[in-house]
């Protein structure tokens, strides 16, 4: 029975053993289940098709295009490799308001023929309709949108998942703008985080750095709302005022606020770093003659480079993930902009923002899942790239 | 310019470099507690929200936060430290091993709204919980399991080897000498981890934004299937979508200063613990 006990202890044990393996499984499978469903789908609105006159010579359409026309963009048929005419747009409520509610019918049961009728008299016509009223008689042209692809999922630049009657998604803006706030958030937090590294190993008394260390831990343990308040009551009027911009709120002020974030990991990865390189090494680089800063500079810091680059690299996974602050500090807005005095709108942010009001299993929701994925990726490649640089620092 | 003087210079540029980190956290703390200090009272802390959050305190989001911090930890803590104990005494050094800490890395680097997707994919709609402090728990328990694990191993690791060596040598099995011996001299240590996630826990907003906060929920949840209000949500609900943003301000402030204050106070009892437990064992 004793024994029984024990086998049963050690079987618990075996499972949460492997209890993270198998939640990031799970996390995987899910993510990449809700993500993948967008792939293949027509962005047009549930249940509506498109529809052309059929001496059209258009069969098939983007979604980039369809956009662009319903922005008033492209207006004539030619640019899309059609006759040249002008492009006339209608979507059901325009028809509702053309046609009298007698010719509709009071439950729409006349609506193909109000369709019909009208593709009829407009030989540039483009009409949004829903599938219900596309009947045997229709004599229209149904012309097929473009389905999402990788392809155009990665390198589309505009991110309208609600737009309609096509949405769209595009997030290379995203990714764009993701990017360009972490490079920034390390561009400012690796010459501060260094700079304390080297100071808080090899400068200062062991006072000094035990008084700095709780205070680097208190930096990392501020939960991320609260950076991003106070970067909203505080960095974001600076910038504004500073740059004298309209808002301010934009990717530096983003950067400011992560690379505050990303300065304990940073800090904390780097000292470690230094701390263990052999005394060796420096006994024999003073004995040299070598002044302690030369020491630093050409013996410690090149040989302590594979830790420095775990630190860069998770202060960037860090800066990569982080959805509040941003959320709070950045704008929001969708811009494809290399700019960093302009509102931007980053991965976590855009799920963030999103996901409340996206309808479970629609398709804005299965897009903010595949962001999730594409941010997914984004961090294991780090962390592989870690376990990658520390294995070969072990050897 | 001569080597000496040099240094010299680049050392003051270091200094300044560090203390300009200092300084940013001392700015942050400084300015939230002054501005926030001003609306902390006794009401602020245990009346309900009013008047569409311009005026009250955040009694329900307290409550929610403290919830949801149990009931992570209720999920995270004991699957963290046998995990930990399966890692350390259990596996050999191997593939085996490498994978499953490969995985909690990585676990623990998958950015926290990614956790708020699947916990909402998982527990509210498949699993069914709905916005619930269940969902919310076990979202949190998923984010803070790696933290715990890893300074349960490092407790593990740091019992001296001659403490094990003993116990076997009196007969006991390792099962015994694990839970009489060696979690007992690590205990202190793996307190530190857990009072570290709670500070953790208690501060993401993302895991929890769609699978329990609630925007305004003046009452106090009855059964663990209900949503609540949180502290950091509440936080960025009033600092960029309330009814009256610069009215709110204030109140933001304070929730501000209360949520940096159970932190503090987590940091500086792991620290507490450490110190004395370091102390001791020499």
């Amino acid at each position: 029975m004793k024994k029984l006990f024990t086998r049963f202890q050690e079987i618990v044990l075996l499972v949460s053993g492997w209890f993270t393996s198998i939640m990031v499984l799970l996390i995987v499978f899910f993510l990449f289940k809700e993500g993948i469903k967008i792939f293949g789908k027509k962005p047009v609105e549930e249940g509506f098709v498109m529809a052309v006159h059929p001496n059209n010579l258009v069969n098939s359409i983007s979604p980039g295009m369809c956009k662009d026309i319903f922005d008033g963009k492209i207006e004539n048929w030619e640019r899309l490799g059609g006759r040249s005419y002008p492009i006339e747009l209608a979507t059901l409520e325009d028809i509702g308001s053309l046609y009298t509610e007698e010719e509709i019918g009071s439950e729409m049961e006349h609506l193909d023929s109000c369709f019909n009728d009208y593709i009829n008299k407009h030989e540039g016509a483009l009409i949004s309709l829903p599938k219900s009223a596309v009947s045997s008689s229709f004599k229209g042209k149904i012309i097929s949108v473009k389905k999402i692809s990788l392809n155009s999922f990665i390198r589309g630049i505009e991110w309208f998942p609600t737009s309609k009657p096509v949405a769209q998604f595009g997030i290379l803006p995203l990714i764009t703008g993701t990017l360009l706030v972490s490079l920034g958030a390390i561009l400012f937090a690796l010459p501060l985080g260094l700079a304390c590294a080297i100071y808080m190993a090899e400068i200062t008394n062991k006072r000094t750095r035990s008084f700095m260390k709780p205070i680097v831990e208190l930096l990392a343990g501020i939960p991320s709302v609260v950076y991003g308040f106070f970067g909203l009551v505080v960095i974001v009027p600076l910038i504004q005022k500073v740059f004298h911009l309209d808002v301010g709120e934009t990717a530096l002020s983003g950067s400011i606020i992560l690379g505050i974030m990303a300065l304990p990991t940073i800090i904390t990865i780097s000292e470690d770093a230094l701390r263990n390189v052999p005394v060796s090494m420096r006994e024999a680089s003073i004995a040299l003659g070598a002044t302690k800063w030369q020491t630093i500079s050409k013996v410690l810091i090149p040989y302590s480079l594979n830790g420095i680059t775990t630190a860069i690299a998770l202060g960037i996974g860090r800066a990569i993930g982080e959805t509040m602050a941003v959320l709070m500090v950045t704008g929001n807005a969708g811009n494809l902009t290399l700019s960093y005095l302009k509102p931007i709108r980053t991965i976590p942010a855009t799920i963030a923002a999103e996901l409340g009001e996206a309808p479970a299993g629609g398709m804005h929701y299965q897009a903010l899942f595949t962001l999730g994925c594409v941010l997914f990726v984004f961090t294991l490649a780090i962390n592989i790239y870690i376990n990658f640089v520390t294995k070969r620092r072990r050897m | 310019m001569d080597a000496k003087r040099k240094q010299q210079v680049v050392f003051t540029a270091i200094k300044t470099m560090s203390f300009l980190v200092v300084a940013i956290l001392v700015i942050i703390l400084g300015f939230i507690f002054i501005n926030g200090i001003q609306v902390i009272s006794w009401d602020f802390l245990t009346k309900m929200p009013e008047d569409g959050m311009l005026k009250g305190g955040i009694f329900p989001a307290i409550v929610g936060t403290v919830c949801l911090i149990f009931g992570s930890m209720l999920f995270a803590f004991p699957i963290g430290v046998l995990s930990g104990i399966y890692m350390n005494e259990y596996l050999k050094e191997g593939p085996i091993k490498q994978f499953i800490r490969l995985m909690t890395d990585n676990l623990a680097g998958i950015p926290s709204i990614v956790f708020g997707l699947f916990g909402m994919a998982f527990f509210v709609n498949k699993l069914g919980f709905g916005d619930s402090i269940l969902a919310g728990s076990l979202t949190l328990a998923i984010l803070a399991i790696p933290v715990i694990i890893r300074t349960t191993e490092e407790a593990l690791r740091s019992v001296d080897k001659t403490y094990r060596e003993a116990s076997y040598a009196l007969g006991a099995t390792k099962l015994h000498t694990i839970k009489k011996v060696i979690l007992p001299i690590a205990f202190p240590n793996i307190l530190t981890g857990f009072i570290l996630s709670v500070g953790r826990v208690s501060g993401e907003t993302a895991p929890i934004l769609f699978t329990v906060a609630a925007y305004f929920l003046p009452k106090l949840p009855q059964s663990i299937m209900e949503q609540v209000m949180a502290l950091p949500y509440h936080l960025y609900v009033m600092a960029t979508s309330g009814t009256d943003i610069e009215k709110a301000r204030p109140l933001a402030y304070g929730t501000a200063l209360v949520l940096i204050f159970i932190v503090l106070i987590c940091n500086l009892a792991a620290n507490i613990i450490r110190n004395r437990y370091t102390k001791t064992k020499k």
